[in-house]
């Protein structure tokens, strides 16, 4: 784990979340009394775009512009907001921070409302998180208690304060201006930008929306200035990545580590290779919106540009690894079937287009895809991204586009040999008794639910494939090897 | 302001800034189509929710293409309307939307009218490339309305009309995805939603999910049974749009032929809605000189202001929205309902025919009214005063299915004795009209003195909401008019925080009154349409060689005949309803 540095993570497992002394003795709230006492909001948010932070939540946009726009925009209201709609599946690290280090949150939001111009903080969390909800609660009474939250904030002067807004586990209120909505108490759906939040936002009013990480490593950026951050990482993503490491690996869990290390260094230094030795064969980078890394990526340096290169993306940070086990037509059906799902509905390409680009990717695993399928599949993807209104269709054709640009010749093998590799399409598989091998022991017959082996005692048995669901649970039982996949 | 020079196309357009990509286009002569787009001009009314994405476009050094109906000009921007990557992405989305769309277009209500249809010719599919699952949902009528939202294409016109323009908030976005979809709350009937049934949905929908409740079918059947006589009443606002659904220019007055086309279809007796409207002004009129003067006489008990009540999508919406304040509205019933009675009990009885044999049949530009006949209060022992109301729309439907060549027919007159109006009943139509058609009466029954001055410009007009003060002869009299629902709760709301001096207020559910009604001609957004319509009820109203309510002879001779004067014991009877309280009772589980 040598390649790993801590900054947005810092105190994740080393304080007690529910002490604010605990924070307070790792230089918490430092950054806070530093930026109110000797910095103007102009010199923090200069500090804070010398330091190059991008916003960690998926779109990468610079975070000192962000808060230096909404400085900039004339309004008797501002408001910030923290981003803790972690949505993507397998990903965690906002949770981690909320639940392991709710002051760095709370003090980065407060920083934030005294360089926009801003007197009020909401925090945008999932309902499914209550013990993040708890200890952000426990955090703020504490933090109001001691005067670092509220009025007259450290005695300088300035008001400013926190309350939180839920979600209700909807993927699109990731996207700032779904939020928005969402916590006005309309419908969880995106409008057209501009305007962007930053000039009319929540209720009409300027709003600054970050990411739970971006906010993480503001008050570190903060005491050990813009210089040692900027340090850290490749020339256009500067500071560390938190990624949530899953799938076929060894070590599962959040890693932190620079901008610009290697997937290689990812997977097999601090994730230790692939589980039982298999072959890596891709790694799904940017949530379910992303696209698939494969062997040729192992050595690109991870970072924001790079990502969007390789026809994927950095989105929140997961990372989930698959081997050769793994099948890719699934794998994008799969990820199609989350957007599906979690779509608002709102634009055309977005509701309708990914749900015809779901039933291709099944009528392909299946067995009755054709190559024209394919075409469709490209011209529908592209299209989607083209004209979709926000980031959540703009980037959910992106697995299909990656599977089809990196492993196209699977696609061949189910469009045309009708055949998945990996043995994970049943649909096309049979489950063939070998007449050879077979002794007629019955067990296979005894076992299946369907009742789709038929045979006698001592002699060989046959499958109905008419019948068969390709449970697999003949295959297991045969004690001879007499039961193959075809 | 300061203007943007752009080039689109290769066409240089120089604009004032904020001015959307499709209007800028516009400006020189690019017309990108538009589905989900959708604008009133002159009249507030807007809808760009940038979801269908027809309207895509590429700008120069933009990663993805732009909607234009939401994408604002800038400085040097370079947009290419129908290039390549234009052409296949417009042409895929619509190729998307068709694929979740029943193709029923050979018996669908829209058909003919129906935008996606037109922009599937537009474009020239021929084929649905990208078939798959259809969104299925159920089907749902109510009094007036059908919903049939698989062919919802989520445009959110409806929605925008029904919680922007008119406050109503029975329709939103529902369900998410591929499921997502335009509904009532919980997905429940409309009918047990806040819906008002002013048809603002209806007009705007592109395609065939909302569509009104044809009773045509029930009309013929009673036409052709020879037991009953089958009477007919046609609404101001009918005559100055039903010759569009036969090609003639909007604006262009039909009374004479649409008489004609009822008569050849064979109703009994054709009378005009418009005589009932002169009654209306009587009753009304005489209800506003009443309180008028027991207020000026000091009665604090008295309501003021007085607020008409011929529009049922506005009685619809008070009585859900405003329970409290149902004793301010006029008790007049609307002159549909008006005309019910008379022809039941007074025309019908004098012809010795008896109710139940009498079918009163309306055209309305309207879908509320198909409502408003069937309430119970406007039964007796079951027998509706008027049995059927059909719309602007299912009237030029049933001529077309009858064989009338409508444009070539000759004029023809009303019948009568419930034929005959004056002009100040064809101004019912539009906005401001009911309450200057009172104006010329009340001015000469509160004065005393003839009225020189019968046009009452000031009252005129498609501003949202409208103030005027008439001089009754040296009484002030301050007039507010409002039409569009939205536009009628802030007049509501200022009633009742005390801050309205209104003696009294016109109020129309639909934005231009019932010109733009629910059940007219679809106007397409084009705001001229409406406009016209307006201008040939004014026309007609200066051609009628009798411009006032009490002047027209068989009203008068109707009052001393049957009704003895007007709110008197028979009028109070026959011509007078009261309001419910239906602000509980919605939204309840079935």
């Amino acid at each position: 784990m040598a390649r790993q540095i801590r900054i947005a993570l810092r105190n994740c497992g080393v304080i007690d979340p529910e002490r604010i002394e605990d924070y307070i003795s790792r230089d918490g709230y430092m950054a806070l009394a530093t930026v109110l006492t000797e910095l103007s909001p102009e010199a923090v948010i200069e500090i804070l775009k010398k330091s190059g932070l991008r916003g960690r939540g998926g779109g990468g946009f610079p975070a000192g512009l962000k808060w230096e726009i909404t400085r900039k925009v004339q309004a008797d209201q501002k408001y910030v907001v923290c981003n803790a709609d972690e949505g993507d599946p397998g990903a965690f690290m906002d949770r981690s921070i909320l639940e392991g280090d709710p002051h760095a949150v709370l003090e980065a939001m407060t920083i934030n409302g005294y360089c926009t111009g801003a007197s009020k903080g909401l925090i945008y969390i999932r309902a499914e998180y209550p013990l993040a909800v708890e200890r952000l609660k426990t955090a703020m009474k504490q933090s109001r208690e001691m005067g670092l939250l509220g009025n007259n904030i450290l005695q300088t002067g300035f008001n400013f304060d926190i309350d939180i807004r839920y979600g209700a586990g909807a993927f699109v209120c990731g996207e700032e201006t779904a939020l928005i909505h969402s916590m006005e108490g309309l419908r969880g759906e995106p409008t057209v930008k501009p305007p962007f939040p930053s000039v009319e936002g929540y209720l009409k009013k300027p709003t600054n929306v970050n990411n739970v990480e971006t906010f993480a490593n503001v008050p570190v950026i903060i005491n050990k200035g813009w210089e040692w951050f900027a340090s850290i990482g490749t020339e256009k993503s500067k500071g560390t990545k938190v990624f949530a490491l899953a799938g076929k690996i060894n070590n599962v869990g959040l890693v932190e580590v620079p901008m610009g290390t290697t997937l290689r260094e990812v997977i097999y230094e601090i994730g230790g290779g692939i589980q039982g030795g298999k072959e890596f064969k891709a790694a799904q980078t940017g949530g379910p919106s992303g696209g698939c890394l494969t062997k040729k990526h192992l050595d690109t340096p991870i970072d924001y540009d790079n990502l969007i290169a390789a026809g994927s993306m950095m989105g929140s940070g997961g990372l989930i690894v698959m081997d050769e086990d793994d099948c890719m037509v699934a794998i994008a059906k799969f990820y199609l079937g989350f957007t599906v799902e979690e779509s608002c509905g709102k634009c055309s390409p977005c509701r309708i287009g990914n749900k015809r680009l779901f039933e291709l990717l099944e009528k392909i695993t299946q067995g009755n895809g054709t190559m024209e399928d394919i075409d469709k599949l490209r011209n529908l993807s592209t299209v989607i991204k083209d004209t979709s209104l926000c980031g959540l269709g703009q980037s959910s054709p992106n697995p299909v586009l990656s599977t089809i640009e990196n492993f196209i010749g699977e696609y061949h093998e189910h469009v045309k040999d009708k055949k998945c590799r990996s043995k994970v399409c049943k649909s096309m598989m049979q489950y063939l008794v070998v007449p050879e091998k077979c002794i007629g022991c019955t067990l296979c017959a005894r076992n299946c639910p369907v009742n789709a082996i038929s045979g006698e005692r001592k002699q060989v048995h046959l499958i109905d494939q008419e019948k068969c669901i390709k449970c697999g649970a003949c295959l297991e039982k045969c004690k001879f090897n007499a039961i193959i996949i075809n | 302001m300061k203007t943007i020079k752009l080039i689109i196309d290769g066409k240089t357009a120089e604009v004032p800034e904020n001015t959307t990509l499709l209007k800028a286009a516009k400006t020189v002569g690019i017309d990108i189509p538009t589905l989900c787009y959708f604008e009133l001009k002159d009249m507030n009314i807007e809808n760009r929710p940038g979801g269908c994405r027809v309207c895509v476009v590429e700008v120069k050094g933009r990663r993805n293409l732009a909607p234009a109906c939401n994408t604002m000009v800038a400085e040097g921007m370079e947009v290419y309307t129908h290039n390549i990557r234009v052409l296949n992405a417009r042409r895929t989305v619509l190729e998307l939307i068709l694929s979740d769309h029943p193709a029923e277009c050979l018996t669908c209500a829209k058909s003919g009218s129906c935008e996606l249809q037109s922009m599937a010719q537009q474009l020239g599919v021929r084929e649905i490339p990208y078939q798959g699952e259809q969104s299925k949902y159920r089907k749902d009528t109510s009094p007036a309305i059908i919903r049939d939202v698989d062919k919802c294409i989520m445009c959110r016109r409806c929605e925008m009309m029904c919680n922007d323009v008119q406050t109503v908030g029975a329709l939103n976005a529902v369900n998410r995805g591929f499921m997502a979809v335009v509904a009532p709350a919980f997905e429940m009937n409309l009918e047990k939603s806040p819906c008002t049934y002013c048809g603002q949905c209806v007009s705007v929908c592109p395609t065939g999910a909302l569509t009104e409740v044809d009773h045509s079918r029930n009309v013929i059947n009673a036409l052709a049974d020879p037991a009953k006589t089958v009477v007919v009443q046609t609404a101001p606002a009918v005559r100055a749009a039903l010759g569009e659904e036969f090609g003639l220019a909007p604006g262009t007055l039909v009374t004479g032929k649409m008489v004609a086309a009822l008569r050849r279809l064979g109703f009994d007796y054709v009378f005009d809605t418009d005589f009932a409207a002169d009654l209306t002004i009587m009753e009304e009129g005489t209800e506003l000189l009443d309180r008028l003067t027991r207020y000026l006489k000091g009665d604090k008990d008295v309501k003021l202001p007085i607020l008409t009540s011929c529009c049922p999508g506005w009685v619809n919406f008070f009585e859900h929205n405003f329970p409290e304040m149902r004793d301010i509205p006029s008790t007049a019933k609307s002159p549909q309902q008006m005309f019910g009675p008379i022809a039941k009990e007074y025309f019908g009885k004098k012809l010795g025919i008896d109710r139940k044999n009498m079918i009163v049949v309306s055209i309305m530009p309207c879908l509320a009214k198909k409502y408003e006949c069937q309430r119970d209060e406007f039964k007796v022992d079951g027998d509706p005063d008027v049995n059927f109301s059909l719309s602007t729309r299912e009237l030029a439907h049933l001529i077309k299915a009858s064989n009338i060549d409508f444009s070539s027919l000759p004029e023809d007159d009303f019948d009568n004795p419930l034929g005959e109006s004056t002009g100040a009943s064809v101004i019912f139509g539009t906005t401001g009209g009911v309450i200057e058609a009172a104006c010329r009466t009340a001015y000469e029954l509160y004065t005393g003195k003839k009225l020189e001055k019968v046009d009452f410009k000031e009252l005129r007009g498609l501003e949202n909401v409208r103030h005027a003060t008439i001089d009754f002869d040296g009484l002030p009299i301050n007039i507010g008019i409002a039409h569009g629902l939205g536009n009628a709760r802030k007049l509501l709301e200022d009633i009742r925080d005390g801050k309205s001096q209104f003696h009294a207020i016109e109020i129309m559910a639909c934005p231009g009154g019932c010109i733009g009604g629910g059940g007219q001609p679809y106007h397409h957004g084009d705001s001229e349409v409406i406009k016209l319509r307006a201008s040939a009820l004014y026309r007609e109203d200066a051609g009628k060689p009798i411009r006032k309510s009490h002047e027209n002879p068989f009203i008068l001779e109707l009052y001393k005949d049957f009704l003895g004067k007007p709110c008197g014991e028979k009028s109070h009877h026959l011509l007078h309803t009261h309001y419910f309280d239906k602000s509980a009772g919605v939204f309840v589980e079935e």
